[in-house]
């Protein structure tokens, strides 16, 4: 009887934890310090973040201002947002984050503070300096909520030894493309003529240039759910049918860390991805055809090359901050024209016009990366994800039929299923 | 007692008379609060937002929608019941190859024997390593096309396998990481049990002629019983939980398919991902409620068996 009652008590101990696991994690507070004179900088795992990190003496230095840095993987950095943010926590003060993902749910749960006042302040600053596509990317309705940092634009990274073997030219159409992995995949049979994310939600911003590029979008003029337009479905039948045929195994389960792990070991020919991965894709250290991987724009199809190109990082302050002047004087540094120059001599393609106008802001750039951004620029769409805020589980909805196409079913089927539900979550948010 | 200090000894006296007859409490205490304070609260607080539409922002306004949320997880087809035979197929499926090879494995340990203690720490390795770090170990040993256990088959002329970033094969392989990690614990209690059972019983089994095979049926698996069943309980209870190799191998969601997808990794999504506070506290309820239920049975069981 008495073992009873203890086992009894351990596993409705242990069972209760199951559920406290979850409400347990707001319990966890650092210990910050929040209002006192060290300024809290929250950024999330990229070369912008080192680069700051490299220069913050200078602003120590020239503010008197001590700044405790902390730098988190995207997952990490999204869960500690949540979990602070709902806590109307005073830990953190300047605050990176993804516009196209976060922007809009951000600024609805009022966790940034408005800056339309500060960015229009200082003149020598220049927030008109900053790309339309970037200043947009970070203002809801007249609210300018984060000063855009990096942006980032489609690129189709390829193996140029491959294709001197072959004997081919950089493919410029989907048709061209297709061919080439095509005959890549005959010459070489044991590596994978192309290879691309297929997770469902990771593949939808790479997926999104293709979308674009045969004439279709996620949404249609009435802002109605278009995911299954003949377009579209076209283009979830080309991409999933590349990654069919010619891709690595296991494609369903693969975010950019995979892929690209296999580019670096020589297995992938073609591949697809954010310019922000340049530097990993001709990584020495971590490749050894590092010097055979070129840069090439998206191709085109039915409706032209239509690549994305985003701001994919802004930085903000946390409304609950107790330290927003000084925040916002950080801000003002990180982002200054000479910062962003230096940044984007570092590898950061920054959001400024006029440092893409200097040379050199440009120099320091790969002539063939540079020359694909500078292209996009002029032609690239300024959104890779479906614009709202259930984010999330719209990039679940429309990246269902990719996964569809790659594993060889009906993607009209799937695509008539992802469009119901992503048009049910478009008609919550109106 | 002198009589000076009658009035403060009386206090003192009045104060230790009250403190004997409530010393149960006192000594309970601590405890007690402690348990409010990490278990009571945060699970109170689930089960106030399981009744409301809690989304995006804990700050914003927050009303009851009464049993809407339990509503929309109890008939929800598509994600919330698929996780719940996930959950339920990871969990039988784990505890009985545990079970089985936990009690193989204790057997083979119960004698002494040369290099015992060499052995007993081998076996304890995988209990000892961080999930998370498990998990990111089997997912490169899985890797399909550069990982090793491609290449294992390949050596014996066997072909390829999908292992983890198949579908068909996710679950079915984690369940095997699962096994690997926690057969030792497995271990661990049934040694315990067997080590403290009393010779006599299985040398008068032994005496009167039964097989070996007798002896472990009719003598040995009944007095272990207690033992038995509370590692079957602690691990099942555990299994039901599992969260950390899943979400190191699939992430959240549990792929593209949600193929590994468990009531946990869904709770998981809806919260953090999705930000339906007020869904994600009803799963978590409804999950609750379904160990309690195990639990029940499990001790109901027993009463009826003792």
């Amino acid at each position: 009887m008495k073992k009873s009652t203890i086992l009894r008590a351990t596993s409705l101990a242990v069972a209760a934890s199951a559920v406290v696991a979850l409400a347990g994690c707001a319990g966890g507070a650092d210990a910050g310090t929040g209002s006192s004179g060290t300024l809290n900088v929250t950024l999330a795992n990229h070369p912008w973040s080192d680069a700051v990190k490299k220069a913050l003496p200078d602003f120590e230095k020239e503010t008197g201002i001590k700044v405790d840095l902390n730098i988190y993987d995207d997952e990490q950095l999204a869960q500690l947002y949540n979990v602070k943010l709902n806590a109307a926590s005073d830990e953190l003060d300047v605050m990176m984050f993804k516009p196209l993902q976060d922007t809009l749910q951000m600024s609805t749960n009022k966790w940034l503070v408005d800056l339309s006042d500060d960015v229009t302040k200082d003149a020598g600053w220049d927030w008109q300096d900053f790309q339309e596509s970037a200043r947009s990317s970070v203002t809801v309705g007249d609210e300018v909520v984060g000063v855009p940092i990096a942006t980032e634009t489609a690129v189709l990274y390829y193996r140029k030894d491959l294709l001197a073997a072959a004997g081919l030219d950089v493919p410029k159409t989907m048709d061209e493309l297709t061919a080439a992995v095509k005959k890549i995949h005959e010459l070489n049979p044991d590596i994978y003529a192309f290879g691309a994310r297929g997770e469902k939600s990771a593949a939808v911003t790479q997926f999104s240039s293709f979308l674009y590029s045969f004439g279709g979008d996620w949404v249609d003029k009435n802002g109605k759910a278009a995911v299954d337009s003949p377009e579209a479905i076209k283009a979830y039948e080309y991409l999933g049918g590349l990654i069919k045929d010619y891709g690595p195994p296991g494609s369903v389960d693969m975010n950019w860390p995979q892929v690209m792990g296999l580019m670096q070991q020589g297995l992938v020919a073609f591949y697809p991805e954010g310019s922000s991965q340049y530097n990993n894709a001709v990584d020495p250290s971590k490749s050894n055809i590092a010097d055979q991987i070129g840069v090439a724009p998206i191709p085109s199809g039915s409706d032209g090359s239509r690549p994305y190109n985003i701001t994919n990082f802004a930085i903000g302050i946390n409304s609950g901050s107790k330290n927003q002047d000084n925040a916002w004087k950080f801000i003002q540094w990180a982002t200054s024209k000479d910062n962003v120059l230096k940044f984007q001599q570092a590898d950061v393609p920054g959001p400024r016009t006029s440092v893409w106008a200097d040379p050199a802001g440009t120099s320091a750039l790969p002539a063939d990366l540079l020359k694909v951004i500078q292209t996009n620029g002029d032609i690239g769409v300024g959104y890779d994800r479906p614009v709202l805020i259930a984010v999330a589980a719209a990039r679940e909805a429309v990246g269902t039929p990719l996964v569809t196409a790659i594993q060889g079913g009906d993607v009209a089927d799937a695509a008539k299923t992802a469009n119901a539900a992503f048009q049910d979550l478009l008609d919550k948010e109106k | 007692m002198t009589q000076t200090n009658l009035r403060g000894s009386q206090f003192g006296s009045s104060l230790s008379i009250w403190a004997n007859r409530h010393r149960k409490w006192i000594f309970a205490g601590p405890a007690v609060i402690f348990v409010a304070a990490l278990i009571i609260i945060p699970l109170s607080y689930t089960i106030y937002l399981s009744f409301t539409d809690a989304a995006n922002s804990l700050r914003a306004e927050i009303n009851f929608i009464g049993f809407e949320n339990y509503v929309a997880v109890l008939t929800d087809t598509t994600r919330f019941w698929p996780a719940v035979g996930r959950t339920v197929t990871f969990t039988v499926g784990v505890v009985a190859v545990e079970l089985a090879l936990g009690m193989g494995i204790a057997l083979l340990l119960r004698r002494p024997f040369r290099g015992e203690r060499i052995v007993r720490g081998i076996i304890l390795l995988p209990l000892v390593a961080t999930p998370i770090a498990v998990g990111m170990m089997w997912r490169l040993i899985f890797e399909p096309s550069i990982g090793f256990a491609n290449q294992l088959l390949n050596w014996f002329g066997l072909p390829d396998n999908g292992w983890i970033s198949d579908p068909n094969q996710a679950l079915p392989t984690l369940m095997f990481v699962d096994i690997w990690q926690w057969t030792p614990m497995m271990v661990l209690i049934l040694l315990a049990g067997l080590t403290s059972l009393p010779d006599e019983p299985d040398e008068a089994a032994r005496v009167d002629g039964a097989s070996a095979f007798q002896r472990f049926r009719y003598v040995t698996l009944p007095l272990l019983m207690p033992a038995l069943i509370a590692a079957v309980v602690l691990r099942s209870i555990d299994a039901f939980k599992t969260f950390d190799i899943l979400y190191a191998t699939k992430g959240t969601g549990g792929g593209s398919l949600h193929e590994v997808e468990t009531v946990n990794i869904y709770a998981y999504g809806e919260n953090f991902l999705y930000s339906r506070y007020g869904l994600a506290s009803a799963v978590l309820v409804v999950f609750f409620a379904m160990v309690l239920i195990l639990v029940a049975i499990q001790l109901l069981r027993r009463k009826k068996d003792y």
